[in-house]
Order: structure tokens, then sequence, then C-alpha cells
């Protein structure tokens, strides 16, 4: 834990910091101060900015202003909400197949892998499509997508741990599997952990985003910035804020989340398995990746 | 500095004789596993259409309801057969290439073949897809190139840091954005694609440029990363040091020691396009409302067509794991040691 305040220290996660920090009380206290109502219409569609209005009103009249600064609740919630329970599913999985030494490593991962057959959105859609458009199965679509790459993740780190003296004894001392796994190894992952849950976070919201952008998320009149987006987007000449505004909040969002994971798995400094890994989930980590790591399933002997 | 370099045990050519040839073991292996997946992802496929709440027929007619059309649309989804019964029809009529009928058409009474509601979509989003990946490679080849040649310098920052930015967006926040630039601003480009229903995309070049430039800006982050981690890897080779030494001209010493050898990643790159490309293409069709699959696939949920549903997810992820296999297969065959390796 003590890397956080390290984050602040790198250029690029001091200012990932602060972008994340903004976006977040907008977000989270934003609602508590829109000077109006969501729902109502204060003057014509398609204002442009003025005095009442400093961002104008979008297609159906309403402030733009106060359905931005409500927008963005959804969005953190709906991620946060989403990327925690695929790690709880996820976290057991993982430890249980790193530890297992068994049958059930495989097993697990198997199954997991499934669920890789299919691009993420379309995962989503057809739980959309079947079981109908509910803020449960958005995250529920959700954490099924991040699931296999968490597990994934989880069982390469504990695979490595495991093999640590500290492990042997307190195997030697008699342990029980599940107090060493959640006292000794589970700490000790615990850094890669969060760094993986920050990467996670930023791909839920791009996810979730996206779902609420085509209309199947959150329906209307709610205020998300996703679908301020869309149903304004066919007035985008009136007023080009309703549809620019929450655009840039949701941009911010993304780059804040990206340049503070980004800087944390940089100071984890980790080498291996692990560190190939997580790179490689980062949707923008510069720098070298191994090529041979993204070859692995080329591989034949496998 | 190269003797310590531990020599692989057995020519590659005593590998090929021990065993049967390592390719056709590969590919024998990769196309079963590919089936194995497809088997599982129509059950998936099909489990969603199962999971409504209720009775799938009702829920999708809703108010539309009349017996008449819930015993038509039960006996066009097999719903009186038992749950077995119906997966094998399912997936024996997709295989025949028997797509079934759009389900929200006979809620209204019509009876609408599959294959009418996504035949000229599927050739709109192939144009499309075709275009951007025709444009992609050429593009992440200079890009990645020119950061891995300039590693750490100026020009790979710039590069680097746009691609990068841009890779991390959701398409719809980077289509709206050139819309606003394009359209809003400059008024140069429609912000809607429009193709009459009779043309084909290339009747209409305007319509196409947006959208592919909103895939492209969102995907050549990622190739173009991928080129420039495996030109500096190769940059750092003995054979790359030889050729520069033996003053062999710097063009030549790029075009044909660094960049060929950098290629087997590139293959690899491009095949994770195609396969982001299935899920990028459904939303950016969706901003600029595109006449294409995806855009079909949003109207189908929206609507809860449900056979609609299940065919164009079927396609698409038909397409992703074929994709898997031809781009393992392809780097196989471009990386003669992967080729010979037991």
């Amino acid at each position: 834990m003590s890397r956080l305040p390290r984050v602040m220290r790198t250029p690029a996660g001091a200012a990932g910091c602060l972008i994340l920090a903004v976006v977040l009380v907008v977000a989270l206290f934003g609602p508590l101060v829109a000077p109006h109502d969501i729902a109502t219409p204060i003057g014509g569609p398609g204002q442009a900015p003025s005095g009442a209005a400093p961002l104008g009103t979008d297609y159906l009249g309403r402030d733009v202003l106060s359905r931005l600064l409500s927008g963005g609740r959804s969005v953190v919630w709906i991620s946060g909400a989403a990327t925690a329970l695929s790690y709880l599913i996820g976290l057991t999985i993982g430890l249980t197949a790193g530890y297992s030494r068994s049958i059930i490593d495989p097993v697990l991962m198997r199954g997991v892998d499934v669920l890789l057959a299919f691009p993420a959105l379309l995962v989503l859609l057809l739980l959309v499509g079947g079981m109908g458009q509910h803020i449960v199965v958005l995250i529920i679509g959700v954490a099924l997508v991040q699931l296999p790459g968490i597990a994934r993740i989880v069982r390469t780190a504990t695979l490595e741990t495991a093999t640590r003296g500290y492990i042997e004894a307190a195997e030697a001392r008699g342990e029980s599997s599940v107090s060493l796994v959640l006292r000794e190894i589970l700490p000790n992952i615990s850094p890669i952990i969060l760094a993986d849950f920050g990467i996670r976070f930023g791909y839920s919201i791009i996810l979730i985003a996206s779902v609420n952008y085509l209309g199947l998320g959150l329906s209307p009149p709610a205020a998300d910035w996703g679908l301020m987006m869309s149903e304004n987007q066919q007035f985008i000449s009136v007023n080009v804020w309703a549809v620019l505004a929450p655009a840039i909040m949701l941009a911010l969002l993304t780059i804040g989340v990206n340049l503070v994971a980004d800087s944390y798995v940089r100071l984890l400094g980790r080498s291996g398995d692990v560190a190939a890994e997580l790179e490689a989930q980062l949707p923008n980590a510069p720098g070298d990746i191994t090529p041979s790591a993204l070859q692995e399933p080329a591989a034949p002997g496998l | 500095m190269s003797t310590s370099v531990a020599v692989p045990t057995g020519s590659p050519r005593r590998v090929a004789l021990r065993r049967r040839h390592p390719v056709m073991t590969f590919v024998i292996r990769r196309v079963l596993a590919g089936v194995a997946t497809l088997i599982v992802a129509t059950m998936l496929i099909f489990a969603s259409m199962q999971i409504l709440p209720g009775d799938v027929a009702s829920v999708v007619l809703g108010r539309n309801a009349t017996p008449a059309r819930t015993a038509a649309l039960r006996a066009d989804l097999h719903l009186n057969q038992p749950l077995p019964a119906r997966y094998l029809t399912f997936v024996g009529d997709l295989v025949s290439g028997n797509l079934g009928n759009s389900s929200a058409a006979l809620a209204q009474g019509r009876t609408l073949p599959v294959s009418q509601v996504i035949g000229v979509p599927l050739r709109n989003s192939v144009v499309l897809a075709g275009i951007t990946i025709v444009l992609y490679v050429p593009l992440c080849l200079l890009l990645g190139t020119t950061a891995g040649l300039f590693a750490g310098r100026k020009p790979d920052h710039a590069i680097s840091l746009t691609a990068l930015s841009l890779g991390a967006m959701p398409e719809f926040l980077v289509g709206t954005v050139l819309i606003v630039i394009f359209f809003t601003k400059l008024n140069l480009l429609p912000p809607v694609s429009q193709i009459a229903p009779g043309d084909t995309p290339f009747t209409h070049p305007n319509a196409l440029v947006l959208p592919v430039c909103t895939l492209l800006a969102v995907s050549v982050a990622f190739g173009s990363r991928l080129v420039r981690a495996s030109v500096v890897e190769v940059l750092r080779e003995d054979y790359v040091a030889m050729a520069r030494l033996n003053g062999q001209p710097r063009r030549r010493v790029i075009l044909r020691y660094t960049l060929r050898n950098a290629l087997g990643p590139g293959i690899q790159a491009l095949a994770q396009t195609v396969q982001y490309l299935i899920g990028g293409i459904i939303v950016t069709e969706n901003v600029f409302n595109y006449p294409g699959i995806g855009n079909k696939l949003v109207q189908a949920v929206s609507v809860r067509d449900v056979q609609v549903i299940a065919v164009i997810s079927a396609i698409l992820a038909a397409i992703y794991v074929a994709t898997n296999i031809l781009a393992d297969l392809a780097v196989m065959l471009a990386v003669p040691k992967l080729r010979t390796q037991s």
C-alpha cells in the first residue's frame, strides 16, 4: 500500500491522480450541486450556452450542466460494482486454481477460458438480448467478461508465490490450505491485484459507457454520460456541448484511470510472467512488450 | 558477445524426421479446438436465448401476442420440442444455412427470413472492416518502425503518446469527436453514413471516411506498439549489427533484416485487430448509423429479435474463432523457429 503515494511522485501518476480526483468529485458530488432537475425542461430544446444554462440545453430542453453533473455517478458505481463482483469470483477461482496443485487447476481454467470465445461486447449484447435491459444484467455481463483475465493473472501470481520459502515454512508448520492462501499468499500478491484492478476498472468503464451509448443500458430519462452523447448526437449542430461535455468527462475518466494504473504497474517493477500479463492488459502501456509473450498460443507444443 | 548463446540441440531436419510433420499436427489440433470452442459458443448463444424470463414467445411478442402469432413463433423457434432437441435443431439449421425467420417480424404477423435481414448489412460490414485492415497494415508498419528506429527520442514519444491516448478511448468517443471536427466545425464529411438500400458502400466513399478513421484511430495503437517492440528487439540482434558493420546501406538493413524478422508478432497483431474489429464495428457502426451487421445486431437486441441475435452472434463467433486459427497458422509458417520446434 505504501506505493500509492509514490505513484503521485511520478509526473504521469500525479497527472492521473489529479484528473481522476476531479472527475470522481464531479461524479460523486455533482448530483448534490446540480442547479436543475435532470428530467424537466428549463427552456427550448438545443439552446446555446447562456448565463442561465452555462452549457446550454439538450434536445428536450433540459439543462446540460445539471445532467452532466448527475451523469457520472452511474458510470462510476456500475463499473465499480461490476469490477468488484468480477474480482470476488475471479480471485476465488485464481487462488484455488493456482494453489490446488491438482486436476482442479486445469478444469477451472478451461472452464473460464470458454468465456474468451466471444468478443466482450457481444457477450454483453447477448445477455441484454436474453435477459432484457437492466442494470443487474449489465453488472453481471461485465463481470463475466472480465472474469477470465482476472482468474488468469491471480493464478499466475499465486503459482509464482507458492514456491517461495515462507510458503514452504507455513506448510511445514501445518497451516491449513485456507489460512495459508488467505494469510500468506493473498497479502503477497495484493500489489499485483491492485494494479490489475485499476486496469480492469478502466476497461469496465469503457464497456459500460459503450452499452449505455448504444441505448441498451440505462433507460431515459436517466442522466448518464454515455447515454447523453447518443441521445443528443442527432442534434449535434444545434448545441455541440450537449455531446461534447459528456465526451470530455468520459475521456478524462478513462485517461485518469489509465495513467494511475500505468504508473502503478511501472512502480511495481516486477519481472516475469505476472508483469508480462499485467503489461498486456494495459490498453496504453508504452514500452516494450516481449513479442514472444504474445506469441504464446502459437507455440505448437502446448 | 554471441559466444555464450546456448545452441539448440538437434537440427530442425532431425526433429522433422522423428515425428509427424509438426505443422500438420498443429493444424489438426487447432481445428479440433476451434470446433470445440464453436460448439460451446453455440451452446452459450442458445442458452442466452432461453434465459428470457417466462416464455420466449410471449416475451418477444409482448403486446402483439395473439394466439395465432404465438403459435407461429413457437413453431418457428421449435419451442414445442425438448431442450436438447431444440439445441440440435438450432445448430443443424445454422450449419445447413437455414437461418430461420426474424422473430420481430413474426411478432407483427409477417414472415421475414433472417438471411434477407442480414445479407446486405453483412456485406457492408465486410467492406468497412476490409478497408480498415488494408489501411491498418501499412500504417502500423510505418508508425511502428519509425517509433522503433527512434526509440526513446522525440518521434517515438510523439507517435507513442498520440497512438496510446487514442487507443485507450472507446470508439464512440473518438467517432463523436471526429464528427464534431469534420461535420460541425469544418462541414466536410457527413455525420451519418447514409447508404441507399440498393447501393454499395463504394458509391458513397464519403460515408466510409469517418467510420474507417475511427476504427483505425482506436486500433493502430496496439499494432504499432507491437511492431515498435519487435523492431527494438530485432535491432539489438547480432545479425543486424553484423549487416551494419558490413557496410550495408541503412535502408537495406531496415527493410531486409529488421522489418522481415519483426513480422511474426505483426501477424498476431493483425489477427487480434480482426478480432477487435468484430467488437469495435458494433459500436462504430452505431455512431455513424452505418448500415452494417453491428447496427443490425443492436437493433435486434433492442427489439429482442431472438433469431436475428442468435444468427449474428454465431456468425461473429465463427469469424472470431477462424481468425484465431488462421493467425496461429500464419505465424507458424512465417517464423521458421516455431515450425520446427517440437
